[in-house]
């Protein structure tokens, strides 16, 4: 019993000195500085913003500069997420995401989650059109000129093997959370070819960069808007023409990825809510041009919120028309 | 993490052979594995390329395609679902309420400016109070001290989410872990129905439920303190379970002989004298809990692991590290102050004190006043609330470690490069084909006649249904892939086991050294630093390898130190005195002696190093690990994730009971290394 007794001793006062700092939190109130200053900061009600990061550059852009000016010039909070593309769109129904800034296709995903579940809307569109291919550095272009005919691959396929590739031609993949086909389009169009994930958009422009500087071969996949292809402008191999449908069934795809309209989607909660952040969000729209140049300078080591500002100072005219 | 370690199985029963005279048995055993390993090789050499059961990566079974059905079964009716209605959303918006109050009192309010409801000053102030009034002063210090350490990496926001949802996450393992952890103390049928669903739960690697996880619970943070409790509670429940179990049999009859009731003893008794053992068990949860939220960043989990998710994606070394850092900091304290909790919950503990109670009690009161002003400061002065921004070397953390790296990367290269080229070429590849090229059926007949040999009839049944199970998922040749990895990185792990547990062993000083960096190595979340050796040798399965050896080789060290300390001094006087060299000793002794403990550490390396298959597919590692990956972020590969998933624990336990049946039956030679390699 005294052993009982003791521990009930050792935690009451314990128990006692939780629940005095839980009573005087409550008997504060919300008179505290945090919601007091931030409920004189902005005259426009905005609220928080969560916006799904995925995992390349480009999006970054997209979304230091839709962040910067919800932030600076509308007065919301924006919480970034490093998520990955599918796991973002999961978030639309739990309320972790708002707001997804440049979305690939993912027609299966639109139509789960605007179509039937009618949890995110579409946002319209970026203004930039996406690519994505097989490229191989420009130095092995001009000592291979018929390199670019995906007919001619498997003659080159020895060209490409690694020790990750088993034998056979190696294709460097991204992020295995990327839109891809490839490992259906090796296996279709009948190539002696072997996937293999870098796991990252960095470490395939690190592989792209070396190739080309070391004179390696190296066959991967890329995607414009892509800031890297003015450093090392990479060349497209041609697979066949993409014919709509062809890709419909994911394990027999045997063509070229589509060329993808960039989009914006929205939780339907956040497009209903009336934040002047869901009106920014789809009057956002710029050029591949205006995303390389703010991807080149993250990428130069600017932080985001500084390329951002500088793109927002330098365009003052567009930002205007977004926040009409 | 270690959490893997505390597990009490019952020791394999020695087979009825083992009666028979050693050498007539051992020969048997030889004859049978010899016999395996040339079949082996003549079906490789003859058939090699054929049966392989090889599944493109893009390519599906029928299997797959139907669990990608559950899954979108599951999109379509969650919205009207009784289940869903009643059971699973009204569970996650409760966990997601005490997720909540945790975050937005530690890290960010949910409204206002985001900063912490008691501040970041309140903050530190209320946490190093408590670990001072669980544990002691010493503790109380440090937490402030690492916390405000945080700050000034920048990092304050991000530590204190993770901590948060560890809180958060640790409080759920109490409320499930203690009771059932009671219960099969206390009740050995309950306790034979727990133990093999908590293997399975510990052999699960921590991926594999995300993505299910993910489905039922939808991303986030009441998602990420689900799949860490699942992590987390096992250890807490054996340990509880183990402390009840063994109070002495004689105290036990001293108050049965009193006439107490079942539920008297359980509350006078039994929970008393197992609280040492229990508060072990939430250590070792919580140091789980911090591991699995850094990786529950993939799902949405705010905090540190965020940071670190990031910088893989950008190959960023100086961002990892800086968030590394904090990590390993936050461990240290939780870990500190968790053990400081179990030393004042041992019995007699309070005799020991320098202070009295009554001084303590004093010294309590008077700084939680202290806490109490600081958190009124915080909640009226803006720099008591958000950490300030001038004081913030975290930048320089960042860019220092970043230059660094990037120097060694570049001069590096051509050594990391070479060194993995010939280790890939030379001992992976072949040894991989070995596995993946043989045909099926042959390489089961293999398994299952080595599985006979060291374990008879029993367990070439287990390991006959384990292997049938692999194949029905349809995916025995990443298995085969997968399997190559962990073999050659285990034996790894067993050459570092056996140099530096020998090293320990032999010598205290060396011991002293080793120690508290295996101690860290243990508490680092595997997933920080795996960023530093992705800039080393890109994303290959040599660095999924290397990831794999450092978060299995402490185990495997301090196994076999523990072991080769443990042989009695006299033996070792007796082997000096005849006059035997170090080496001698070595080899024709400790070794020899210690052989249960080398064999231990081989089955736990192992184990550790398959747990570490799924996040070494995040730096290139193939096969199943990829294969969870990409089903966890391609929804049209969900179901062959799942399979993947399951894949692994079926290829756990057959490597678990085969080394534990080499480890059962006393040979002369190391078995062990030997058995890995087959």
């Amino acid at each position: 019993m005294s052993r009982t007794r003791q521990l009930l001793k050792r935690t009451i006062p314990v128990l006692a000195g939780t629940v005095t700092a839980a009573l005087l939190l409550a008997g504060c109130g919300g008179a505290s500085v945090n919601q007091a200053a931030a409920a004189g900061s902005s005259d426009t009600p905005c609220g928080t913003v969560n916006v799904a990061l995925n995992a390349w550059v480009g999006y970054t852009a997209n979304a230091a500069v839709y962040s910067y000016v919800a932030q600076n010039k509308l007065g919301c909070t924006v919480v970034q997420k490093d998520l990955s593309e599918q796991i973002s769109w999961q978030g639309f129904g739990s309320g972790e995401v708002d707001v997804i800034l440049e979305n690939w296709g993912h027609a299966d995903l639109t139509k789960q989650y605007i179509t039937d579940q009618k949890v995110a809307v579409d946002a319209g569109p970026t203004g930039n059109e996406g690519h994505i291919g097989w490229y191989v550095p420009p130095w092995m272009v001009q000592k291979y000129p018929d390199i670019l005919d995906s007919k001619n691959l498997n003659k080159y396929a020895s060209l490409f093997a690694t020790s990750e590739s088993g034998g056979k031609g190696q294709v460097l993949d991204g992020d295995p959370a990327f839109v891809t086909n490839d490992e259906a389009l090796v296996k279709n169009l009948g190539l002696d070819y072997k996937v293999v994930f870098s796991g990252s958009e960095a470490a395939l422009i690190q592989s792209f960069r070396t190739a080309e500087k070391n004179k390696t071969p190296l066959l991967g996949y890329f995607y414009e808007p892509q800031w890297f292809l003015s450093e090392v402008p990479l060349k497209k191999v041609s697979l066949p023409a993409y014919t709509p449908g062809c890709d419909a069934d994911a394990e027999k795809v045997a063509c070229d990825y589509p060329d993808y309209k960039l989009n914006k989607v929205m939780a339907k909660k956040f497009a209903d809510s009336g934040s002047p952040a869901a009106k920014l969000l789809k009057a956002f729209s710029w050029t591949n041009a205006d995303q390389d140049s703010v991807a080149t300078d993250i990428q130069g080591g600017m932080k985001p919120d500084a390329a951002a500002k500088k793109w927002v100072d330098a365009h003052p005219d567009v930002v205007a028309a977004w926040l009409k | 993490m270690m959490s893997t370690l505390v597990r009490d199985r019952a020791p394999v029963q020695t087979s009825a052979n083992a009666l028979r005279p050693p050498r007539k048995r051992l020969s048997r055993r030889a004859v049978l594995l010899g016999a395996a390993g040339v079949l082996w090789l003549l079906g490789f050499l003859f058939l090699h390329g054929t049966s392989t059961l090889t599944l493109p990566a893009s390519e599906l079974t029928d299997l797959h395609r139907s669990l990608n059905q559950f899954n979108a079964w599951v999109a379509s009716n969650r919205a009207d679902n009784p289940v869903f209605q009643y059971v699973f959303t009204p569970f996650r918006s409760a966990v997601d309420s005490v997720a909540n109050l945790f975050t937005s009192t530690f890290a960010a309010s949910s409204t206002g400016l985001r900063l912490p409801e008691i501040g970041w000053l309140g903050t530190v102030g209320l946490l190093s109070w408590i670990a001072f009034a669980v544990g002691n002063a010493r503790v109380g210090l440090l937490t402030a001290a690492a916390f405000t350490f945080f700050g000034l990496q920048g990092l304050f926001t991000e530590a204190a989410y993770t901590f948060a949802l560890v809180l958060t996450a640790v409080l759920f393992s109490l409320l499930i872990g203690i009771p059932l952890g009671v219960l099969a103390g206390i009740s050995g049928r309950v306790s034979q129905v727990i133990t093999p669903v908590l293997d399975f739960m510990q052999i699960l690697p921590t991926f594999v439920y995300l993505a299910p996880l993910a489905l039922i619970f939808l991303i986030g943070p009441a998602s990420a303190v689900i799949a860490t409790v699942i992590y987390a509670v096992p250890p807490l429940i054996r340990l509880t379970a183990h402390g009840i179990r063994n109070i002495p049999e004689n105290t036990r009859e001293a108050s049965d002989s009193l006439g107490t009731t079942g539920f008297q003893r359980l509350l006078t008794l039994q929970l008393p004298l197992a609280r040492r053992t229990i508060v072990m068990g939430i250590n070792q949860s919580t140091m789980a809990a911090l591991s699995m939220v850094t990786i529950a960043a993939l799902i949405a989990a705010p905090g540190l692991g965020q940071v670190v998710v990031r910088a893989l994606q950008s190959l960023d070394v100086g961002t990892a590290v800086n968030a590394g850092l904090s990590i390993v900091l936050l461990a240290i304290v939780l870990d500190r102050v968790t053990t400081a909790a179990s030393r004042r919950a041992e019995p007699g503990a309070a005799r020991k004190r320098r202070i009295s109670r009554r001084s303590r009690y004093i010294l309590l009161a008077v700084s939680l006043v202290v806490v109490l002003v600081m958190v009124q400061l915080s909640r009226t002065m803006l720099w008591a609330a958000a950490f300030p921004k001038n004081l913030n070397f975290g930048p320089d953390i960042v860019s220092g470690v970043g230059a660094a790296s990037a120097w060694l990367q570049t001069n590096l290269s051509l050594f990391t490069v070479s060194f993995r080229e010939a280790l890939t070429n030379g001992i992976l590849n072949p040894f991989q084909s070995l596995l993946a090229d043989t045909p099926f059926y042959l390489l089961v007949a293999v398994v299952l006649v080595a599985a006979y040999a060291l374990g008879g009839w029993k367990l070439a049944l287990v390991t006959a249904s384990c292997l049938a199970a692999i194949i029905y998922l349809g995916l025995w040749s990443d298995a085969m892939v997968t399997l190559a990895s962990t073999l050659v990185a285990t034996a790894v792990v067993m050459v570092l086991g056996i140099i530096f547990g020998v090293a320990m062993g032999r010598s205290n000083k060396v011991d002293q050294i080793m120690r508290p960096m295996l101690d860290a190595g243990q508490t680092m979340p595997a997933f920080v630093y795996l960023v530093p050796f992705l800039g080393l040798f890109g994303a290959t399965r040599f660095t999924a390898i290397v990831a794999g050896i450092i978060y299995a080789a402490p185990v495997a060290i301090k196994i076999t130190a523990d072991g080769i300390a443990a042989i009695s001094p006299t033996v070792m006087e007796a082997a000096v005195s005849s006059g035997s060299t170090p080496w001698q000793v070595i080899t024709k002794v400790q070794l020899p002696m210690a052989r249960k403990s080398l064999a231990l550490a081989a089955n736990q390396g192992l184990i550790y190093v398959l747990a570490m298959v799924v996040v070494g597919a995040l730096v290139g590692a193939g096969g199943l690990g990829y294969d969870v990956v990409a089903g966890f972020v391609q929804s049209s590969l969900f179901g062959k994730g799942l399979a993947a998933g399951l894949a692994i624990v079926f290829l756990g336990i057959l490597l678990d009971r085969i080394t534990q049946a080499a480890a059962a039956d006393p040979v002369r030679k190391i078995r062990s290394a030997k058995s890995s390699a087959h």
